[in-house]
């Protein structure tokens, strides 16, 4: 293979269970990737403790930096709360049609139309966030603020459509919408991948006994796949929680706690409350930051954690 | 079923339930938009009349395929007329995303604006985004340098040393969690990391590059470690055999094997990382004039320029956040397609 395949073993009497030295070339190497991986590792945890360490401080300075509210938690629960509820919102529009395009590239597109479809949607991914911020501020909020006048006139006794509707579209269903967009790449790349691997002889199986095309999908692809989506949907979810700019650029923010998605008065998510405030933030209004930005780490860690926890054991389930 | 349909009717020998002809899809899609096009014509708006033609064909086909087929059969229908129109759905905002970023920025772009920067830039006067430009590129390429080699050889490590081990399983898991830290908070962390060494009102570019990082690192480390689990033990074992010592194999034989796939994976983790704004914004900050050195001062990046222009919603601050929204959405088409091309020269390598 390489000029070194010449070389002659020079310790031919070695005994067979005792490790040979490693050269060094060899230790060098693999203590280089080993620090690597420690590398990553140390950042992860430092994450943690920068952010502690910095934040720590934003838990109890002047009453002026909380306004309007007078602790750190009434700061930052109707940030929570907003970032909950955009994410939620973005999920509940995203998840179906996630699943439904997972379906469609693995089961129903022709096959020469799958490939590209795959490619087409991934490319939705690579779209900038600030570029989608842009497109949903100007572009697609004029859109929504019309359908928020008809939503407000038809569904108004739904909490969610109370209104009085904003007709320029910043609006949290405007953000919702364009964070929905945004997940739905991930989680239907995550979709498609566990649709795919439902073995053949299930779907075949439920094919002979004479299921449809559906209740094939039914019966032996959704059991299949169960895990997997939950953690897609999960995945989606943390993607949604932490993303900045778009709502940053879209959302008119005010510090209120309001299940009405389509008034100009909605709360700001964490993330796009720090992008937005930063630039005029004082040393101590920094660190209430940044303590916010602890939450949301805090908080998107759990959920993925959670999420790659349950996909793994439903790898090791199928495994078995 | 067509061959069955052209035999002399004998009902009583009849296996299978009637069933539509395959046109019948096809013919219920024409009749829906020609519902569409009519309330297009009476003056529903586009949106209107399309959602007008979706839900005539999720109606029709059902109902039709109910009364001649079964209701498991109008259940399928159904079912499958709901999975193409999600897919058809799901393209509208990528193509109007496009259309409108290349319409509403193609009108900005000139040899101007790629090559002024924005210092002392008053009213109506020309400027550009060559200082965002060029700090993109610096930071992006930065955050590059940090992570290619920490990503490979973390890459290499689960693959080739760690394998099974207990720091090997807890290293994957957390690499897997890492693709899911928001931007922003990868941000902060490079800000706090920073702040404590040099004072709180520090903004240098470097911190960008560091912020990115995190965030690349994750990406670089997955799409590697899948590029060496593909390589054939053979070949090690093989190379092994003739003497060689690991590193020398993996450096000259698992490596160059699958190096199509892990410069793929880059070029896919920089257009990631190159269109993230937040962390910059948090770390680099943002000034008018050119900075080239990423280690002093701020440094403005072409998101953060959009973001600046956008917000300062003058009429040519939003024609300039258009053009840089152009330039960036091409120059990450670009890396894209980039990393596709050199994906499928390298493809074969595998031996598979």
């Amino acid at each position: 293979m390489t000029s070194t395949a010449t070389r002659p073993d020079p310790r031919p009497e070695a005994e067979p269970d005792a490790k040979p030295p490693l050269a060094l070339g060899d230790r060098v190497f693999k203590a280089l990737s080993v620090g690597s991986g420690a590398l990553i590792m140390v950042a992860l945890a430092g994450v943690f403790i920068f952010l502690a360490l910095e934040g720590y401080p934003g838990l109890s300075v002047d009453e002026d930096f909380y306004n309007p509210a007078t602790t750190f938690l009434g700061y930052a629960g109707p940030l929570l709360f907003g970032t909950v509820l955009a994410a939620v919102i973005a999920l509940v529009i995203a998840v179906p049609f996630a699943i439904g395009i997972a379906l469609f590239i693995s089961h129903y597109a022709p096959r020469r139309l799958a490939v590209p479809v795959a490619y087409l949607i991934d490319l939705l991914a690579a779209v900038p966030s600030v570029v989608f911020g842009l497109w949903g501020g100007r572009e697609l909020a004029q859109h929504i603020g019309g359908a928020s006048v008809w939503l407000e006139e038809h569904l108004g006794f739904i909490p969610l459509f109370a209104g009085p509707a904003a007709k320029s579209g910043s609006t949290m269903l405007t953000a919702a919408v364009v964070l929905a967009i945004m997940i739905l790449p991930i989680t239907t790349a995550i979709c498609r991948e566990v649709f795919a691997q439902t073995p053949r002889l299930h779907e075949e199986a439920a094919l002979a006994l004479g299921a449809t095309r559906w209740e094939m999908i039914r019966t032996a692809v959704f059991p299949y796949a169960r895990s997997g989506m939950v953690s897609a949907v999960m995945l989606g979810l943390g993607r949604a929680l932490g993303e900045t700019m778009a709502v940053a650029m879209i959302l008119s923010a005010s510090p209120v706690v309001t299940l009405n998605i389509i008034s100009g008065q909605s709360p700001a998510t964490i993330a796009s409350n720090i992008a937005s405030n930063y630039k005029e933030a004082s040393p101590d209004g920094q660190a209430v930051l940044i303590a916010t930005g602890l939450v949301l780490f805090a908080f998107t860690f759990g959920v993925n954690f959670l999420a790659r926890y349950l996909a793994g054991r439903g790898q090791r389930r199928m495994a078995r | 079923m067509t061959a069955l349909d052209t035999r002399p009717e004998r009902p009583e020998t009849r296996l299978s339930k009637p069933r539509l002809p395959q046109w019948a899809p096809l013919l219920v899609l024409a009749v829906a938009a020609a519902l569409g096009a009519l309330a297009w014509l009476i003056g529903a708006n586009t949106a209107l009349s399309v959602l007008v033609a979706v839900v005539a064909y999720l109606v029709v086909m059902p109902v039709w395929s109910g009364v001649v087929e079964s209701r498991r059969a109008a259940i399928d229908r159904l079912a499958t007329g709901l999975v193409w129109s999600a897919f058809l759905v799901a393209l509208v905002p990528l193509v109007w995303l496009i259309v409108t970023v290349v319409s509403n920025g193609i009108s900005t772009i000139n040899p101007e604006f790629l090559t002024y920067d924005m210092r002392g830039v008053l009213g109506n006067e020309q400027g550009g985004l060559y200082h965002a430009l060029i700090g993109t590129l610096l930071i992006t390429g930065l955050a590059a340098l940090i992570s290619v080699p920490v990503g490979i050889l973390a890459a290499v490590y689960l693959v080739e040393y760690g394998a099974k081990s207990r720091m090997a399983r807890i290293l994957t898991f957390l690499v897997d969690v890492m693709t899911g830290i928001p931007s922003i908070v990868a941000g902060l962390f490079a800000l706090s990391l920073f702040v404590l060494i040099f004072g709180p009102a520090v903004r240098l570019g470097f911190g960008g590059s560091v912020a990115l990082s995190l965030l690349m690192i994750p990406t670089v480390v997955r799409s590697t470690e899948e590029m060496l689990r593909l390589v054939p033990d053979d070949l090690r074992e093989a190379s092994y055999a003739l003497g060689v010592p690991k590193w020398r194999t993996i450096l000259k034989v698992v490596v160059p094997t699958c190096v199509g796939g892990i410069v793929t994976g880059v070029v896919l983790a920089i257009s990631r990382v190159i269109g993230e704004t937040a962390p910059l914004l948090v770390v680099a900050g943002f000034t008018s004039s050119v900075n080239m050195n990423p280690f002093d001062g701020r440094m403005m990046t072409l998101p953060v320029f959009i973001y600046t222009q956008y917000t300062a919603s003058t009429a040519q601050g939003l024609s300039y956040a258009w053009g840089g929204a152009l330039v960036l959405i091409v120059i990450v088409m670009a890396l894209n397609i980039v990393a596709r091309i050199i994906g499928k020269i390298f493809a074969p390598k595998t031996g598979r």
